[in-house]
């Protein structure tokens, strides 16, 4: 899904200078550790911590407080959305999805840097 | 609302899944993949990768893709572009990744149409099985639900095993 979503961001016109990816939860808390982004991608279902609790421990790292996190789940209910934007998610996209879905979510994210 | 449970009360898959199923792959394909699926009507499919996703909770089971080596990296080409790997160990990471996303987003988009379900049935991480000389025996306890359709030719075969 990794290389998914970066070809999407790619085929939007997105520059990409650098993507760091992460097997898990966990190591994606340690590539932030060592030097913040300006977005992040996660799924809900993830092995080691699923993506909600990903979301909370991103807020206790210092300085990544306001990084944009966007949701692509397979994980479509009302309710999944309401508590991923609840933890403070700022974008959620469903799967399937296509590039234009994921460049209308990454667009004002990055023009609000 | 009718649970799963209530609507697989007799061991029957509820007649309305096979059309909900068959709507889930096609647009998995479709958004994806760019690829319009068509019937299969071809020699009995083969296979030579399956990907597994267990379904747990309300509705509680497996669902498994099936599909010939030339179709998995077909599917991984489309999703990644032409070229998507340079040796032969990171093809094969890429294109078991790619099939154990396509099962997932499968599986998630058909209980998605599930009404009253969705909320109520999580979905595993992807498994891969390599070669087709293996016996899969999930606990469902319900009829199999199977699709079979044809990608660029070749079959794709999609099975859903429910434990009611």
């Amino acid at each position: 899904m990794r290389k998914i979503v970066e070809r999407s961001l790619r085929q939007a016109g997105i520059d990409l200078s650098e993507v760091k990816e992460a097997g898990n939860g966990a190591e994606a808390l340690q590539a932030l550790g060592a030097g913040l982004v300006d977005l992040i991608f996660c799924d809900i279902n993830m092995p080691v911590m699923d993506g909600l609790e990903f979301l909370r421990q991103v807020k206790t790292v210092p300085g990544a407080e306001a990084i944009p996190v966007v949701m692509i789940t397979t994980e479509g209910s009302e309710s999944n959305v309401v508590q991923a934007l609840s933890v403070g998610a700022r974008g959620y996209i469903r799967k399937p999805f296509t590039p234009e879905q994921v460049r209308e979510h990454v667009i004002p994210l990055l023009n609000a840097k | 609302m009718k649970s799963a449970k209530e609507l697989l009360a007799k061991n029957h898959i509820p007649p309305h899944w096979p059309s909900l199923l068959h709507l889930a792959i096609e647009e998995v394909f479709e958004i994806m993949l760019g690829s319009k699926l068509a019937g299969y009507a071809g020699p009995a499919p083969t296979h030579d990768l399956t990907a597994m996703v267990g379904l747990a909770g309300d509705l509680c089971g497996v669902l498994t893709v099936r599909c010939a080596q030339q179709s998995a990296s077909r599917i991984t080409a489309r999703m990644l572009g032409g070229a998507f790997a340079e040796n032969e160990q990171d093809v094969s990471q890429h294109v078991w990744d790619a099939l154990g996303e396509m099962s997932n987003m499968i599986a998630g988009n058909f209980k998605n149409k599930l009404d009253g379900i969705a909320d109520r049935c999580l979905l595993s991480v992807p498994t891969i099985i390599s070669g087709q000389d293996y016996k899969l025996r999930p606990l469902a306890n319900s009829e199999t639900l199977e699709v079979i359709l044809a990608f660029e030719g070749q079959p794709i075969i999609v099975t859903l095993d429910v434990h009611a």
